[in-house]
């Protein structure tokens, strides 16, 4: 099977066909947002980092935005930054640049301000637009794509019918020489050692066990119990009574293949098939981390009705919940709830998904694409805003 | 099928449709079917005891220990965080030395 992707230079393949425009900072995000806005064909991205934070934190979001500028679903890139940041602009494009994509700047206090430099920014972006809009998709084999995995807004439907759906779509992507991305470490907590028997060799396991114990120690170290926030409490309605129960049914939706290695948050994968990327549950940051490891199509279960896309990629809802189906039409793009009521058995609903995926993966727009619900990103730091 | 569990060793079952307190309830594991008295209304997607459980034994789902009963729940009762505690991510007990 084949999906129709964008290639470029550096051998990525695309989905989809934007120009970026990347806030590099917090304050750099209203010029932003008015640049995308006014030029179509463009995508936004912004978040609430960039300064005043620890030297570790802010290499983490030059690195996320170096990432995200690589994603193979973005033909060109604005960057925009305020100037006097943390985070050093020229780097970052000279890095995106390595990738052999064009890349721009505005910087607001070069410009002259905000009006000034979302005239210059809109210029650059309508250039930028030109160029990518000479680039057309051809047939490419399923081992160009990238799939993330997330699932959110988690009832009890997901860890038996929604997520082992999609376990059997991923496991057919890895077989077709794909490479799904696993994150979400927050709920491994209490089904590592499942996912540890499915890493390829020992290192790989062990290094699964250690991002799950930095994982709970981090939220452990607050001296409560994690309950209410991880389950949340929309979970706990939902029937999830521990974060053991919500692990166990979301580590389903990576199938059964082996795990082949280990990444950092945001890191792009070296190795094909199934691997896994530290990073909290929570959608703002899982959504960009998986981004910028490149993934160029997000796959996202959800029981309760998670609305949230990603500006560039992708993010197919997927549900088991009939409720949910019937009611968030707007948010939802894959129903197999089939498998509930007994009309389709686990295998075909999986089997279909994957079919799905693959339109997805060629154009057909995700709900949250055509909504624009995509814009409440943000890059996961690890240290306290200083 | 009312209700579903997903090993034969699991002690408690997930509810497919909303229970009332009173009926008996269709749990299907595996390929065979096992009846079970609900106790007191349990919510879709809720789940309920499927034997007695007792205060301390670990309670299974999926075949594994998804936490720790804090009380007795009786069979058909409904089996959650008013009776069920996380063994995990338990920032609470780790600073009481508990």
């Amino acid at each position: 099977m084949e999906f129709l992707g964008f290639r470029r230079s550096d051998g990525g393949v695309g989905t989809r066909n934007y120009v970026g425009v990347l806030s590099t900072v917090v304050c750099a995000n209203e010029v932003t947002d008015r640049i995308a806005r006014s030029v179509r064909g463009t995508a936004a991205f912004m978040h609430q980092q960039g300064c005043c934070q620890t030297p570790l934190d802010v290499t983490r979001v030059g690195e996320v935005l170096v990432g995200l500028g690589k994603n193979p679903n973005l033909a060109g890139v604005l960057l925009v930054s305020l100037g006097c940041e943390s985070v050093v602009v020229e780097d970052v494009a000279a890095a995106i640049r390595s990738s052999g994509k064009r890349v721009e700047s505005v910087t607001i206090q070069e410009a002259g301000g905000a009006a000034n430099s979302v005239a210059r920014g809109q210029l650059l972006a309508q250039e930028l637009v030109a160029e990518a809009s000479a680039m057309a998709p051809v047939p490419c084999p399923l081992s160009d794509l990238t799939l993330g995995l997330k699932c959110g807004s988690s009832d009890t439907t997901q860890g038996l019918f929604a997520n082992p759906a999609l376990g059997i779509a991923s496991d057919l992507v890895v077989e077709a020489g794909g490479t799904s991305v696993l994150g979400e470490v927050t709920e491994f907590i209490g089904a590592e050692h499942i996912l540890a028997r499915h890493a390829r060799e020992e290192s790989v396991a062990a290094r699964i066990v250690e991002l799950v114990r930095r994982m709970e120690e981090r939220a452990m170290a607050v001296g409560c119990d994690m309950r209410g926030g991880q389950p949340t409490g929309g979970n706990i309605k939902g029937g999830l009574t521990t974060i053991e129960e919500k692990s166990l049914g979301a580590i389903a939706k990576a199938g059964r293949a082996p795990i082949q290695a280990v990444y950092e948050y945001g890191q792009r994968p070296t190795a094909t098939g199934l691997v896994v990327m530290d990073s909290p549950g929570r959608e703002p940051e899982i959504l960009t981390g998986l981004a910028a490891a490149g993934c160029t199509l997000i796959a996202f279960s959800t029981g309760r009705g998670a609305p949230q896309g990603f500006p560039f990629v992708p993010v197919v809802k997927i549900t088991g919940n009939k409720a949910t189906w019937e009611t968030l039409r707007d948010h939802m793009d894959v129903y197999v709830g089939t498998i509930m009521d007994g009309t389709e058995s686990l295998p075909a609903a999986g089997t279909r998904l994957f079919g799905d995926l693959v339109a997805f993966a060629s154009g057909k727009l995700t709900k949250a694409e055509i909504s624009g619900y995509t814009n409440s990103m943000d890059i996961y730091v690890v240290g306290p805003v200083i | 099928m009312d209700a579903i569990m997903l090993t034969g060793s699991d002690t408690v079952a997930t509810a497919l449709r909303d229970l009332a307190g009173g009926e008996v309830a269709a749990v299907g594991v595996l390929d065979e079917t096992r009846r079970v008295a609900i106790r007191e209304p349990i919510p879709f997607g809720h789940k309920f005891a499927v034997i007695p459980v007792r205060t301390g034994d670990l309670v299974l789902k999926y075949g594994e220990v998804i936490g720790r009963a804090t009380r007795d729940i009786p069979l058909g009762a409904h089996a959650h965080v008013h009776n069920i505690e996380s063994l995990r991510g338990r920032g609470d007990l780790a600073t009481t030395g508990a």
